[in-house]
């Protein structure tokens, strides 16, 4: 951190930086209005302003699960982009929510998502959404997503070792994220 | 339910409007139609529609189905599983559920999605409902 060196430019720094465009490029996020807040290797938080138009019960305000799933959806999105070392077309395999409690009405909610396997071809991928409080969520979600580009084929492990290593002082923080978001002993 | 009475009933939900949702009803069978509109396309690329759009039509979908057979309030979701069959392209989107279990709380029920043909779904979503205390 102290050297002024400039160093060449993650791949996270990059999406950090491509995010707000490729939110603007995609209409139903453009609708959705979810921007992305923090993003290290593998992991992704997304916040989403209330909108009245997310209303599912209009007795009580709360927004429909499908907006949930939605923000959860594409949190999910941006962990396995985060977890590749360029940009890779991905498609929503499969995804699981379980609704533990309403959103609280015109709240903003924040979902944060974690790539804790990364194949050739396969990501998987878990993600919770809460208003403030992680330990408190509305929703979780378990997902599995597929890679589509020709070069999605290497291993979050094997990456992140030796030849990230001229950029370690640098990129701290999110070499010791990698690390912890795939840990071995993660379920399948 | 009368399909006047069901309209009315949707017409309150915001979120019913934000999708675009409206739904048929022919005598008990119940379709869901999600028509085709520029700001649902996830992917502008393919162009394909949100994952999260497919994902919560099709909860809707159920939703609705539910409301129909038990009345009383709308059941909540506990947990869904969506599984992504085929990328939806920029057309009209259908979807139809059944439902497989109603107990005195929980129902199960399942969903599928498509678009030109209803033997190649888009989209499948199985998921179980709290539905609303009976007073």
């Amino acid at each position: 951190m102290s050297h002024t060196e400039p160093l060449p430019q993650s791949w996270i720094e990059q999406l950090r930086a491509l995010a707000p465009a490729m939110m603007a490029a995609s209409p139903y996020a453009r609708a959705l209005g979810a921007e992305l807040g923090e993003v290290e290797r593998g992991v992704a938080l997304l916040r989403l302003p209330y909108q009245e138009a997310f209303i599912g019960d209009p007795s009580t305000g709360v927004i429909a699960g499908g907006v949930v799933t939605a923000l959860l959806d594409q949190t999910c999105g941006y962990a396995v982009w985060s977890a590749l070392d360029q940009f890779a077309p991905i498609a929503t395999l499969d995804l699981r929510i379980d609704y533990m409690r309403p959103a609280r009405p015109r709240e903003p909610l924040q979902a944060r998502a974690e790539c804790y396997k990364l194949g050739r071809a396969i990501a998987f991928v878990r993600g919770l959404a809460f208003e403030t409080d992680p330990g408190d969520p509305v929703a979780a979600a378990q997902g599995v997503f597929v890679l589509r580009g020709k070069k999605a084929g290497a291993e979050l492990r094997g990456r992140t070792s030796p030849p990230a290593k001229t950029t370690v002082k640098a990129d701290g923080e999110l070499e010791g994220a990698a690390t912890n978001s795939s840990l071995p002993e993660d379920p399948q | 339910m009368t399909p006047e009475v069901l309209a009315a009933v949707l017409a309150r939900i915001p979120y019913v409007a934000h999708l675009g949702v409206r739904a048929e009803l022919h005598g008990d069978e119940m379709t869901a139609v999600l028509p085709y509109s520029e700001h649902l396309i996830g992917n502008p690329m393919l162009p394909a529609l949100h994952g999260g759009v497919i994902g919560g039509f099709m909860e809707l979908t159920a939703v609705i189905q539910l409301s129909l057979q038990s009345g009383d309030g709308a059941p909540k979701p506990i947990d869904v599983t969506v599984e992504y069959l085929r990328s939806g392209r920029p057309r009209d989107t259908f979807a139809r559920a059944e439902v497989k279990k109603v107990g005195r709380r929980i129902a199960n029920v399942q969903v599928e999605a498509w678009q030109e043909a209803r033997a190649k779904p888009i989209a499948a979503l199985r998921g179980h409902f709290l539905l609303a205390a009976r007073t």
